[in-house]
């Protein structure tokens, strides 16, 4: 099933994110991520809802009818840019060091701590090449790994 | 110019008597108590209740009765979940509903302080929208706001929290204003397009039923409906909030569909080439497997809450819009067009009359809920207004009542609340002083909220209730005959505790009891006579008796249970 990306407009408001992921739940949606964020208008916040569900004309009418929820947009994956934040912590030792560094610069991640038996990378991508990343340092030992949720634009007016 | 300075508490009463509200129902307590105390001086009438659910009830009574918002106050905690009850009653039944609700105060919200609960988070689900008060000033635009969204688009209860330190605050009154809401805009005036799309395949059907609920007594278009029906000659069925939108009775009326139907409006709808769906919701009480459901019916959907078109079967025309508005505009789209409808209006009468209701009240035998009522509506009123509880009498009331006229059948459809009937007959009382208002209950349904009938006495509020005893959870044991191997487990209530005669009169009633055909007539004439307090009657009934016609859940509408013989074929 191919993913559909939800961009929400909502009041910011005390509540709001828990009446919008009340909603998701009672109505026995999955969401593969959710993100929240204020936007460049004041007392607005963005969400960016990622589901794969066929019914996504339903979350909408549903989302829809909260009295914060300004408006829904579904974005075209072909018009779309799409960013996530990671952070992840691996194992390291004498023998790995160079090799798991070298492996993460590759993929676009920059180290942010380097110690003697762990180093810390962030990165910024599409959440594919975060999955990449992932994988590519699995081997070494992954001790904790966090995604900030993904966000996403349209890159037509 | 400033005017002088008033609390939260009194702000809350100015707001509710700027907003015409002349009667509300509650219970006083903790964190709400400032606000009763400018309630004490006000013309608003505070009609008390025995617990807060009642209290909701009532204010749903009031609101499903008039059209116009029904107000129930309560305090925090115990108070506020005692609410949740009505709150979603009135979610699913869309009743505009205002609860305003006392929290502890401010600064000891999240501390689980006595009588504290989470009652924004609690209510979130079972409400429209809901608000806490973070300052005073908020007061009258909030409540304000609040009934705005709880009257327009689907209507709904808002439920205002407001904690102890604001309803003491003190500051001035700024006149509130409807300002726009960017997240709310309910689309009411239909896209002609798609009007004209629906009056196209109207015009090509041969079998169009007009498939009408509670929408269309919510936007008060039972004129139009009836216009239109009769005008192109569309055969109507009723659901069960939308009975009384067109009148019983006319040539045109096939009453109400779905699991306890009757069998011509269950069929018509399967034997259909065209839904006209307008203010209704494709429950599943109606529509039995939706797989099975209108199979070749084209769907016209018309529903002002959008979330409702194509959430159980996807329409070929959907609209958006408010019943009435979409009514006038096919009405107008239709002018000229003459239907090819009388062929099929013949075989749905000729259904009608060969599938009939059917009930055997024998002379000796134990009364039967359907002849009681025939009985109770040939005596009755003809505005009065029938107020049910949930189980087989209030689908006998649906099945075999006459109605005639908009909002003057009053039940919990959606929720199937029990205990329902008495506190929503108290507060259609409290609205209209002068119509006769029957609270036609079951035995279990009435003893969940039987302490109203103290509310009814002491408010004066001079109800008829009639408890059908079967001494049972009546519909419960008729699933456990037919789907349980006749194990009446934990379905048996016993028929003579408590005494309901005795009951009655302790509660300041007058209390009468019928057990026999001969009682029937005579004991509802005193009933009716007997005005100027409550009286209940009690009405022994056969507890063997089932509801039918029966489809049973999760099945098909092609199969109609008629009768007990008929079973066989489940």
């Amino acid at each position: 099933m191919s993913e559909r990306i939800l961009s929400v407009l909502v009041e910011d408001k005390p509540g709001v994110l828990a009446r919008v992921a009340s909603t998701i739940s009672r109505r026995g949606f999955n969401i593969n991520s959710l993100a929240v964020g204020p936007t460049n208008i004041e007392g607005r916040s963005k969400m960016t809802i990622v589901t794969e569900l066929e019914s996504v004309e339903q979350v909408k009418k549903q989302l829809n009818k909260l009295i914060n929820v300004i408006k829904i947009v579904e974005l075209d994956p072909e018009n779309t840019i799409e960013s996530e934040v990671l952070l992840l912590k691996v194992s390291i030792n004498k023998d790995t060091q160079t090799s798991v560094i070298e492996k993460a610069s590759l993929s676009g991640a920059r180290s942010v701590d380097v110690g003697q038996d762990y180093a810390v990378f962030e990165m910024t991508g599409s959440s594919k090449d975060l999955d990449k990343l992932e994988n590519l340092l699995k081997p070494f030992g992954i001790i904790e790994m966090i995604r900030g949720g993904r966000i996403a634009i349209q890159t037509k007016l | 110019m400033s005017e002088e300075k008033l609390t939260g508490a009194e702000l809350v009463v100015r707001s509710l008597e700027y907003m015409n509200i002349s009667t509300i129902f509650g219970l006083p307590g903790g964190a709400i108590l400032p606000a009763y105390d400018p309630l004490y001086d006000s013309p608003i009438r505070h009609i008390l209740a025995r617990h807060e659910q009642g209290s909701g009830h009532m204010a749903e009574g009031y609101a499903q009765a008039t059209g116009e918002l029904g107000v129930v106050i309560a305090t925090s905690g115990p108070g506020a979940t005692n609410l949740i009850t009505p709150l979603t009653n009135a979610l699913m039944d869309s009743t505009p509903l205002l609860a305003i609700t006392g929290q502890v105060a401010s600064e000891a919200i999240g501390n689980d302080a006595f009588q504290e609960a989470y009652t924004v988070g609690l209510t979130m689900a079972a409400t429209k929208h809901n608000y806490l008060i973070t300052s005073a000033e908020e007061i009258p635009q909030v409540l304000l706001e609040a009934k705005h969204i709880a009257t327009t688009g689907r209507p709904g209860p808002v439920l205002v929290d407001i904690p102890k330190d604001i309803l003491n605050q003190k500051v001035e009154w700024i006149e509130p204003k409807l300002i726009d809401m960017p997240g709310y805009k309910p689309t009411l005036e239909p896209n002609p397009k798609m009007i004209a799309q629906a009056a196209e395949l109207i015009r090509k059907s041969n079998k169009p039923i007009l498939y009408v609920g509670g929408g269309i007594i919510h936007s008060k278009a039972n004129q139009e409906l009836f216009e239109l029906a009769t005008k192109f000659k569309i055969p109507v069925v009723t659901t069960l909030m939308g009975r009384g939108a067109f009148p019983d009775g006319n040539e045109l009326c096939f009453e109400m569909p779905g699991m306890h139907g009757n069998y011509t409006a269950t069929t018509s709808i399967q034997k259909s080439d065209l839904l006209i769906a307008i203010g209704v919701r494709f429950d599943d009480r109606v529509t039995a497997n939706p797989k099975f459901f209108a199979q070749n019916a084209k769907v016209i959907h018309a529903d002002i809450d959008p979330a409702e078109i194509g959430k159980i079967r996807e329409p070929e025309v959907p609209i958006v819009g408010d019943a009435k508005s979409v009514i006038i505009g096919l009405t107008q789209q239709l002018e000229g067009s003459e239907l090819n409808t009388s062929e099929w209006i013949d075989e749905l009468n000729q259904m009608k009359k060969d599938y009939p209701l059917s009930y055997n009240q024998e002379e000796k035998g134990p009364l039967k809920v359907p002849f009681v009522l025939e009985e109770l509506q040939k005596l009755s009123e003809e505005d009065a207004i029938v107020v049910s509880g949930v189980g087989q009498h209030q689908m006998w009331i649906s099945q075999h009542w006459n109605f005639t006229s908009p909002n003057t059948w009053l039940n919990s459809g959606g929720l199937g609340t029990m205990g329902y009937s008495l506190p929503a007959a108290i507060g259609a009382k409290a609205a209209y002083p002068d119509r006769q208002i029957l609270a036609l209950d079951g035995d279990g349904c009435f003893q969940m909220t039987c302490q109203e009938l103290i509310t009814a006495s002491t408010e004066n509020i001079p109800i008829k209730i009639v408890v059908f005893n079967n001494g049972n959870h009546g519909m419960v044991r008729q699933w456990q005959k037919i789907f349980y191997k006749n194990r009446f487990s934990a379905s048996e209530l016993t028929h003579h505790t408590p005494d309901y005669v005795a009951l009655a009169e302790s509660m300041g009633a007058t209390g009468l009891r019928m057990v026999e055909k001969s009682d029937v007539k005579k004991v509802f004439q005193k009933m009716l006579e007997i005005d100027d307090k409550p009286v209940l009657v009690e009405c022994i009934v056969d507890p063997e008796d089932m509801v039918f016609p029966m489809v049973p859940a999760g099945g098909s509408n092609d199969v109609v249970i008629l009768n007990e013989d008929d079973l066989k074929k489940i």
